[in-house]
Parts: structure tokens; sequence; C-alpha cells
């Protein structure tokens, strides 16, 4: 009886069989964990990297000036209309170079210095500032204080990105001592000669790095070191500024003909830093501008309210049509072959490519019913159909969710089968509908490729105001951004990306709230 | 009692709540085919006024599907084809001139599992009336709300929380609410479909009481699997098998002494 081997709680068999199950079962428990992890994983590294990018657009440098506006440079031929305060550009752009070249006598000497000194701002930075005026022409022969971007190569190399520079503080120097070449003076500085081994190594390919000495709001570039002693030839200000003041070195590791900024700009833009001039602001332009082929002027506005506009469209033509089609394959319409044919083909309709309705969208409303090109319009119709097919099989689903007792229920009564859909049956599967539809509008958000095809690709510098007007979306302008050559796009598209993303957020939230609020159980 | 069919006697009323047996449906060889699949079997029934025909016999011998046909439930199921002729006073209810949705305002029918509507307790009721437009206010609909569930033996339970979802209640309560919602749109017949098979024994008890007293109004046709409850609650039982009506005729002499010998193998539990 106390046989181990035949007792079926003990037996070495059944122990066997059972540990091998809890195996089975441990493995695959353990696949799901590190299926689950990665895809964790990847999706932090997403977010992560996306976020990380696009934080260098949220703050941008801006050249904060105080400024008479005369009216002698704004408006030359004394014309105060609107129309020609933001068509003389060029008056506000001298009006906010000259400010500054006051500051640079040496910027001032040759046209190549000039031309250098003017490109540290674009020329239609000044754009926003002249539309200001021109709405408030009182502002004219005041003095004001603006707020000008500065050019996207200088921004980008004051955040550090591009040309990537290295700051370091190298302790006092001593006093200048005049060199044979004129405007070249020797100097000692404190630390300098400890880290100059370092500043040899960081130099590409070989080549010397460049190496840039800032004292208050002078900058002189070294032409050549030995143990501390360098011999420096200053770029702007003062050598005396130099005189027993605490130094900062700014090694840029690739040489200049390789970079878009030169040693001088940089030099300018150091001091003007120094000074206070060139402030670093929060980018709120992204989001009050429209597109720009100067990526410091650029904002995501026009393909905002495109993206929205468009998916006003969308909404309006594929929830209804949705619902109401779910409806009536669902509870109506006879189960035969014609019925399971069209059932097979919005099954179908689903998988289709998107880029297919693009150009089922560009022939035929375009070509046949002679729509408008790039119109939020077409976009939204196009849209439309894409996720018509979601729609319908996600309501479809929430009416099949509702238990058919109710019916028997409401038909018992006496109510028809209309009145047993739309007061019984509708309100119970509605929040899944719309779940389903929410969801298909993410996705209708996030389409670029049939959008593409129906010209909503086009550079749009203008908001959009109704659905016919020109208009591109927030992922085309994500494209669109991201096959741009300059660096200054790369943190630019990823702040694009992450409206986006914060906008699908944010509808994917409203699914959420709406399915716990409107859940009922039966 | 007289219980043979005389059609001389259909149509009449009487008001002194004792059960008055003449038929109030006459089915006439009603046969019902799912799919081309035949369910039931030219079925003649007669369905007496003030009492309760029970409809019994084995899982799958389509007494649910001929007690669908009474209220034309069936033409909701694809594919379901209904042919035999019903008579309710004087009218083929299967002719294709009668408006399923008016026969159903006139035959009410109960569910096997409570179906209440996710809806307040009052609007479970209400809602048939107010479709029916047989309210013109509030007050009137108020008044038929409390007379069909004091019909359905709810109101003391339920006066003082109308405004809950009906199906915050209990199962049973839940079924006499259902049964309260189906005598809310005045109707004549009452058709049961095991209306206590998802109920504890007390909850059963207590419709069955509830079916007692109905019957003294209504004409009620149960379906259930309990032979007991067949026992109990009805005048008239209906045996059917195969899709086949065996036999019927008074639920005493069904128990006691069936003329069928299927009949008796079912309800001694030989088979079934």
């Amino acid at each position: 009886m106390n046989n181990a081997q035949d007792n079926p709680f003990r037996s070495e068999k059944a122990l066997k069989r059972l540990r091998r199950r809890r195996n089975a079962d441990m493995r695959f428990q353990g696949y799901g964990i590190v299926a689950l992890g990665f895809a964790l994983f990847a999706l932090v590294f997403l977010i992560s990297a996306i976020a990380w990018k696009a934080s260098g657009a949220s703050t941008y440098h801006v050249i904060r000036v105080d400024l008479e506006l005369s009216p002698q440079t704004i408006l030359p031929e004394g014309d105060a209309s609107p129309e020609e305060i933001t068509r003389n550009i060029e008056g506000f752009y001298s009006l906010v170079r000259n400010d500054l070249l006051t500051r640079f006598p040496e910027a001032n000497e040759t046209v190549q210095s000039k031309r250098a000194f003017s490109s540290l701002i674009d020329r239609m930075a000044v754009l926003p500032l002249a539309r200001e005026v021109a709405d408030e022409p009182h502002l004219i022969g005041q003095t004001t204080s603006v707020d000008v971007p500065l050019s996207d190569d200088v921004d980008m190399f004051l955040k550090g990105a591009a040309p990537r520079a290295i700051f370091l503080r190298v302790g006092e120097a001593s006093s200048p001592m005049r060199n044979a070449e004129e405007g070249d003076f020797k100097i000692e500085v404190d630390r300098l000669n400890k880290v100059s081994a370092k500043i040899a190594a960081i130099g590409q390919h070989g080549a010397e790095p460049t190496v840039l000495l800032v004292a208050d709001k002078s900058v002189g570039r070294i032409k050549s070191m030995e143990d501390g002693d360098v011999i420096l030839e200053i770029l702007t200000g003062r050598q005396d500024q130099f005189d027993g003041a605490s130094v900062k070195a700014v090694i840029i590791p690739s040489p200049e003909d390789q970079r878009s900024v030169s040693d001088q700009q940089i030099a300018w833009a150091l001091a003007l830093k120094a000074e206070g001039v060139i402030k670093r602001v929060p980018h709120f332009s992204l989001l009050t501008h429209t597109d720009s082929t100067y990526p410091e002027l650029a904002g995501a506005l026009a393909a905002l309210v495109g993206s929205l506009l468009t998916m006003l469209v969308t909404a309006a033509v594929s929830i209804p049509m949705g619902i109401f089609a779910a409806i009536f394959l669902e509870e109506f319409a006879p189960k035969n072959r014609l019925t399971q044919i069209i059932e097979v083909n919005i099954n179908n309709l689903a998988a289709v490519p998107s880029i297919v309705f693009g150009l089922l969208g560009a022939t035929l409303l375009l070509g046949t019913f002679g729509l408008p090109r790039s119109a939020p319009l077409v976009g939204g119709l196009v849209l439309a159909l894409l996720i018509l097919p979601v729609v319908i099989i996600a309501a479809r689903a929430a009416l099949r969710a509702v238990p058919p007792s109710i019916r028997s229920g409401a038909l018992a009564v006496g109510a028809s089968r209309m009145q047993a859909v739309f007061h019984h049956v509708l309100p119970l599967a509605l929040p899944g509908m719309l779940t389903g539809a929410i969801l298909g509008m993410a996705r209708a958000l996030g389409e670029t490729a049939p959008l593409l095809l129906i010209g909503m690709v086009a550079f749009v510098a203008e908001v959009p105001s109704s659905t016919t007007d020109e208009a591109t979306a927030l992922p085309v302008l994500i494209y669109s951004w991201a096959s741009n050559a300059e660096r200054a796009w790369e943190p630019m598209t990823a702040a694009v990306i992450v409206i986006l993303l914060a906008i699908l957020v944010l509808m994917n939230l409203a699914v959420v709230l709406l399915r716990r609020k409107f859940e009922r159980r039966w | 009692m007289d219980t043979t069919y005389d059609p001389a006697l259909a149509g009449e009323g009487a008001d002194d709540g004792q059960p008055l047996l003449y038929p109030r449906i006459d089915c006439r060889d009603v046969s019902v085919f799912y799919s081309g699949k035949q369910a039931v079997f030219d079925v003649s029934l007669p369905v007496f006024d003030r009492s309760v025909t029970a409809l019994i016999g084995p899982s799958g011998c389509g007494k649910s599907t001929f007690l669908r046909c009474l209220n034309r439930m069936n033409d909701t199921i694809d594919g379901a084809k209904v042919t035999g002729e019903i008579f309710m006073d004087g009218e083929n209810i299967n002719s294709s001139h009668i408006d399923p949705v008016l026969l159903r305002s006139r035959v009410g029918m109960v569910f096997q599992k409570p179906n209440p509507f996710p809806k307040s307790i009052y609007d479970n009721i209400a809602y048939g009336p107010r479709i029916h437009g047989l309210v013109d206010d509030r007050q009137e609909l108020d008044a038929i709300v409390e007379k069909s569930l004091r019909r359905a033996g709810l109101w003391e339970e339920v006066k003082d929380r109308l405004g809950q979802p009906g199906t915050s209640l209990s199962g049973g309560q839940q079924q006499r609410l259902c049964i309260a919602r189906a005598i809310a749109v005045r109707p004549e017949v009452i058709l049961m479909d095991e209306p206590c098979s998802s109920l504890d024994p007390i909850a059963t008890a207590r419709i069955e009481e509830l079916i007692d007293e109905l019957r003294k109004r209504y004409c009620i046709v149960i379906v259930t699997h309990s032979m007991q409850q067949a026992a109990r609650v009805s005048q008239r039982t209906a045996f059917f098998h195969l899709g086949h009506l065996v036999e019927m005729g008074d639920t005493d002499q069904i128990f006691t002494s069936p003329r069928e010998r299927r009949t008796e193998d079912y309800i001694t539990g030989r088979f079934g």
C-alpha cells in the first residue's frame, strides 16, 4: 500500500509528466515576457530618440535688440500702407543689421566681411517683424524691442549640434604682449598647456582644430601655441580685454572650409551672446509659423490646420457612412451571396495599400470630378475611403457584441426592427463604434502616401481657411522636411513628429475615456 | 371540463375571471423549416383562453420553435419558413397582410434568460406603451407602469427605485420585470419560453405563482423542461417529440393516463 509506485500522487511517471508540463508552462510565459520586454524596449527607445532629437528644436536663438523704427529706412517712399510695409523687407533688414554692425567695426571693413556678417541673419527673418509693423503702423518712429531669429547655421553651432565644438575653461590670461605681426599678440594662459595635447588629438583627419579664445566680448583665434604661450589673432573685440581675464577656449574639430559657419561668424556670434544680444528662447514659432525655406522661420501651423481640415472631412464622411453601412449589413441585409461578396470585399479593402487610394483619388476626384488639387476636401475624401472598411468592421463587431436577447426583447414587445436597432442596439454599440472610428481617424491622420498623390505635398505658406484651399498635412510636412539637406531640419522634423504623436495619444486617450464612460454591462 | 375544440365557442369572452376554455389561438398543420430542414411537422393545436398551456418534450423536439410561431418571432431568423395556418380572432396570423409588429403587441413573450433592457426599471416597462402610443401623458404612463409591476408582483420591491437600471435586479426580479414589460402593452396572449430555467427554486416558485395569477386574465403558453412545473402550473399540456405533436390534453389526463406510449415513457423518465 505504501509503495511509491502505487500512490498516484507520488508515482515517478506522474511526477515527471507534471514537471514537463510545468516547464512548458514556464517556457511559454518566458517567451511572452521576452516578447513584451522587447516591444516595450523598442517603444521606449523610439519615443526617447525622437523626443531627444525634438528637444533641440524646442528652443532657438534670436537676436533681441531695441530698434528705432525710423520711417526713412522702412518707408523709403513714404507710403504707410500695409502692403508697402511688408514688401519693404530690405528696409527692416538693414535696420537690424546696421544696429548690429555698430558693435563690430571690423565687419564694416570689406565687402566680404560685411556679407559674412549679414549672413548671421537670413533676410526673410524680418518678415514677421514687417508684418507686425504693418498690422500696427503706430509703431513706426518708435523704439521697440524686436526678436529676430538667428540663421539656422549659427543657431545650430550655438546649440552645440553642428559644427561640434568643445568649450573649456582654461584659466586666466597674462598681459598681452604685442607680437611682430599686425593684429597678433602673445599671451600666456594658465592651464592651456595642460590641455594642448588633448586639443591636438581632437583635430579631424590630422588637421589642426580651430581653437578660439573668448574673454568677455572679445574673441581671438590661436595661430600657434607653445607651452601655454599662444599667439592670438583678434577676430573681434579688443586685446586688452584679455588682460587678466578668465578665458574660455572653444575648440572646433572640423576645418573651417568644411563648415557652414566661418571662424569670424562664430566669433561674432559668441561676442553677441556674451553681450546678451543673442538669447535662447522657446521656439513657439514652430506652432505659429507656416512653412518656410529657412528652418529658423519654418513652422507647422499650416500643416496642422491642413490636417485638421482633412480630418474634419474624413470624419464627416467616414463615420456616418461606416456606421450606417455596418447597421444595414449587420441588422437588416439578408444573408445571401451578394451580401457575402460585399462582406468579403470590405475585409479585403481594409488590406489595400494606402497609395492605391491615392491613385483612385487622383484619377477619380481630381481627374473625373475636377476637384481642386492639394485641397483638404480631396485629401479628406480619399482618407475617408481608406478608413471606411476599418470603421465598418469595427462598427459591425460592436453591433455583434450586443446580445441578441436585447433585440428579441424589443421585438417581443412589438418594436419594429428599426426601433429595436435604434432604441436598444445602437446605444449599446455606439461606444464600440466610436472607438473604431477614432482609431480609424488616427490611422488617417498618419497617412502620407495617398496625400502625396493628390498633391497635398505642396509648399504651403498660407494657413488654409477652407477645405478647398491649398494645404498640406502633418505627416507630409514630416516627409518634406526630412528630405531637406540642412542639419537644422532634423530637430524640426522630430518636433513635428512629436506634435503628431501627441495628437495621436490624445485621440487614443479619448477612446479610453469614451469606453470607460459608456461601457455598459448586461 | 370539455376540452374538445368547438368553433362555435371561438371568440366569446367572459368577465368572471374563471378559466373559460375556448380556443384563443387555433393552429392548423403548422410546419417549420430551418434552411430547408424541417423542425416542426404538421402541428395542429388549439390554445385556450384564460388557461395555461404547457409544451413539454425532450430537448430539440421543436416546442420552442413552435412557440415562436405564435408571435412570428421565427420571421427574425434567417432561413426559417413557417407553413400552415394559425388563427387568432378569425385571422390567419401567418398571412402576409398581418403586420408582425402589431401581432407582437397582442402576443407578448418572455424569454428563457431574463433580458431587461439596459435602461431604468421604469423605462423597461414604459418602452412598449410609448412606441405603441398607448398613453397620452406622463400620468397615464405612470399608471401603466405601476399596474404592470403590480400584476407582475414586483411593485413592492422596486417602487422606490424605479430609476435604477433593470439589470441591477436579481435574476428572479429581472424575469418578473420582463413579464411586467410584456404585460404593459396589454397583450392577450403571453408566451413563455422556459421562463424559470435560469432561476433558483425560490424565484421559480414566485414566477409559478405569478403565472397562476396571470392566467385569470391572459392566455398563456409556456415551454418547460420540468414536468413538475407543467403539472403545477398548466391546465393543458402538449407533448412534443422529434418535431411532432404526440399528444395533447388536460394536464391531469396527460400525467395520469397518457394515451400514447411515448408520452408515458417521457413523463415517467424513461427517456429525454
